[in-house]
């Protein structure tokens, strides 16, 4: 351990004086993640202009007063543009031929299990090409859901003051609001959905990650070129120390890119992560994976050359595949291929974190995790034959 | 025991053999040369015995530690000077030196008393503090053996150490490796020129084509050849011809041209100089110069494998 430090802190050295990562961890990462932000909106001034199906399979009470309080508005406004749909069926179809961004579909039953103080839910089908309308529509939709509980909320405080409000009125507004309702989102979308600006501001620190932990695991070749390398193999340290020398180096710089990224974009952009430690548990995880795959993919090569060639094919497929670049997650068939991906569990993990408690990110780290532990067994299994080339 | 005992030492790649079954010894405080032509294998021999290349058959033994890729403890025993400057360019020599040391263990206020203890043995204190990359190729050098001697090894190994280095640089050099040898460390150094290994070693390996050909002390190795006396004749013509009638000369033991000038070995030069001329001149060939040289290891060289040791 002692000497990998040593080999770390000698790199860290050598990478404060040459400005490549700082333009691979900072500067392209978070320039993208604003120009992102701008093209595809984010910016609060501009019209959302989004189209939206709703399909009424209620027609009581509750479901008229969502449509004239919850959407009628947005079209007021000039936002959004309603249109109605028979049933589930064609408001999926209208959402997938693209007439239409996303479709709200109220399920029979409805307003008499509003009543009833029974479950119910309100489902939103969202279109892949859609991310801002689809968010606009899953927000309307949890608000209301959210409010419906508020309302019950209220009751049970006017109880507690002394009975202020008449039986019959409580029983009434209780009757009317007992929830939950809860938001279902179709298989057509992302469960959960970040932000826009986070969204792109993640997917982008999570792309360009693997270019930052490449150049330190490959650092190994430019060792090799300087000669550096016999040195370092004739030094009482063992293989493995020196491998886990180089892979630190790209571990903390990896985590303070993303420090960066995650701070300059909340404060610049207005990205919204999420629980601090949530947030930090997936970073580290995320960073640890990227650096055990880049270190296994390092080892099968036999040049820096072909080592960063390989890396930024693998590193272009898991980032367009894992929903980096955009959120492929919604698209069908492409969804299963993204689990693959270390990209897909770290920008699900936010988005978990961004609609429940705590202890959603547990899974996705665990499987961050898994990428890392199996990358790093690889690179050790063929650190040898590497070293030996 | 022996400081190093390294016995049966192989190594092939795909199917060229670059190491056969080298077998030598260095004894404590002895200065022992490899002295080979480019591609003999002394670096193929070396890489393995520092323990950076796996072999294919063989044993190294370090002050009666086994050693190989994988040992840690044998290594700290050795300083290792590769042939190929092996160096961070973008961090100054105490930087260097100071990150090669701390992978030794090294640490704390000894570390920094050896650092300037190295930089004035290389004579490089006055610019310790300034980047590699500025540096002349003969201080590169010099910083390159610095290195190699920050963890005070027991054993020495220096791979060519004075290649392309300018004469000055390279006498200090010589110098440096014959007062640490003095001092009591064991120096293993390998070289293709003669002189160096006659200068410095006390025993001398031969090695061509991956084998050791011979070992000894200059002495046992010289008394090898015989008497033999080396004549070396620069001419014009056909070298080729006057080499065919040269090796048909009764006591001409060997004869080679090249490059516009005649090498042979013959016993006592002095008397048969007239007749080589004579046979040279039949040939069709000029002579511009002679010069006779006593048996050296060179000679001894040509003499084992028919080669020059350098082309
Ligand atoms: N990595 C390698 N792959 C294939 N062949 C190699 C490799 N390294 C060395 N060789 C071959 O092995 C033989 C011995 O090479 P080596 O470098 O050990 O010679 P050397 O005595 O050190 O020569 P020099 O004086 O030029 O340094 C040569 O024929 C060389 O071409
Ligand atoms: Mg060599």
């Amino acid at each position: 351990m002692r000497a990998s430090i040593t080999i770390l802190a000698k790199d860290l050295r050598q990478r404060a004086r040459d400005s490549t990562l700082l333009v691979f961890g900072v500067v392209l990462p978070l320039g993208l993640a604003f120009m992102f932000n701008v093209m595809l909106g984010g910016g609060e001034q501009r019209r959302l202009d989004a189209t939206y199906a709703v399909a009424d399979g209620d027609r009581g009470v509750a479901a008229r007063q969502f449509v004239e309080q919850a959407l009628r508005p947005l079209e007021a406004s000039g936002d959004a543009t309603l249109r109605t749909a028979a049933d589930a069926e064609e408001a999926r179809r209208l959402v997938e031929r693209k007439t239409v961004d996303a479709a709200f579909v109220i399920p029979e039953g409805f307003s008499a299990a509003l009543e009833r103080g029974a479950a119910t839910r309100l489902q939103v089908i969202g279109g892949v090409d859609s991310a801002v309308a689809v968010q606009v529509a899953r927000e309307i939709a949890q608000s209301y859901a959210t409010e419906r509980r508020a309302v019950q909320l209220a009751v049970a405080v006017a109880t507690a003051g002394g009975g202020t409000v008449p039986d019959r009125e409580l029983a009434e507004r209780a009757a009317a609001a007992p929830v939950p309702v809860g938001v279902a989102q179709d298989e057509v979308s992302q469960r959960k959905q970040l932000d826009t600006t986070t969204y792109y501001a993640a997917g982008m620190a999570m792309f360009f990650l693997f270019f930052v932990t490449m150049m330190s695991v490959a650092g190994i070749f430019d060792e090799r070129r300087q000669g550096t390398l016999a040195r370092l193999l004739a030094a009482p340290v063992s293989r493995r120390a020196v491998l886990l020398g180089k892979s630190l180096g790209g571990v903390l710089v990896g985590v303070l890119s993303m420090a960066v990224l995650v701070v300059v974009s909340t404060l610049a952009l207005g990205a919204d992560w999420g629980h601090p430690l949530g947030v930090a548990a997936l970073a580290v995880a995320a960073v640890l994976a990227a650096t055990g795959i880049t270190a296994a993919v390092a080892t099968f090569a036999r040049t820096a050359e072909q080592a960063s060639n390989r890396l930024s094919v693998i590193a272009m497929t898991l980032g367009l595949f894992g929903g980096a670049l955009f959120p492929v997650a919604q698209l069908e068939g492409l969804s299963s291929v993204s689990m693959l991906t270390p990209h897909r569990w770290f920008l699900e993990g936010l988005g978990d974190l961004a609609g429940g408690s705590l202890q959603v990110v547990v899974v996705p780290v665990a499987v961050l995790l898994g990428f890392a532990v199996a990358g790093g067994a690889l690179a050790l299994f063929r650190l040898g034959r590497m070293l030996n080339s | 025991m022996p400081l190093l005992e390294v016995t049966g030492l192989r190594k092939s790649y795909g199917g060229h053999v670059a190491v056969d079954g080298v077998d030598f010894h260095i004894g404590e405080a002895e200065t022992y040369g490899l002295l080979g032509p480019n591609g003999a294998g002394k670096t193929t021999a070396i890489s393995m015995i520092v323990g950076i290349l796996d072999r294919d058959a063989g044993e190294v033994v370090v002050d009666g530690q086994p050693l190989d890729v994988t040992s840690v403890k044998a290594k700290a025993l050795i300083g290792y000077v590769p042939q190929e400057l092996a160096l961070y360019r973008d961090l100054t020599a105490r930087e260097n030196l100071r990150f090669f040391a701390r992978l030794y263990g090294l640490g704390g206020g000894g570390l920094k008393a050896r650092i300037e203890e190295i930089l004035g043995i290389i004579g490089l204190t006055d610019r310790a503090d300034e980047k590699v990359e500025q540096y002349s190729g003969g201080m590169a050098r010099r910083l390159n053996i610095g290195i190699g001697l920050m963890n005070r090894p027991k054993l020495l190994i220096l791979d060519e150490p004075t290649v392309g280095v300018d004469p000055q640089s390279r006498n200090s050099i010589l110098e440096s490796v014959q007062r640490l040898a003095g001092e009591g460390m064991a120096v293993l150094y390998t070289t293709h020129y003669m002189e160096e290994a006659e200068r410095l070693c006390d025993r001398v390996g031969i090695i061509d084509q991956g084998r050791l050909r011979a070992e000894g002390t200059r002495r046992e190795l010289v008394g090898l050849v015989g008497e033999t006396d080396r004549v070396t004749m620069r001419a014009e013509g056909d070298l080729a011809r006057a080499v065919e009638d040269l090796e048909k000369l009764p006591d001409v033991r060997r004869a080679e041209s090249g490059d516009s000038q005649i090498e042979l070995l013959v016993p006592d030069a002095r008397t048969h100089l007239p007749r080589i001329l004579e046979t040279v001149a039949a040939a069709g060939a000029a002579v511009r110069t002679v010069e006779v040289r006593e048996p050296d290891l060179e000679t001894v060289f040509l003499h084992l494998t028919g080669k020059a040791l350098r082309d």
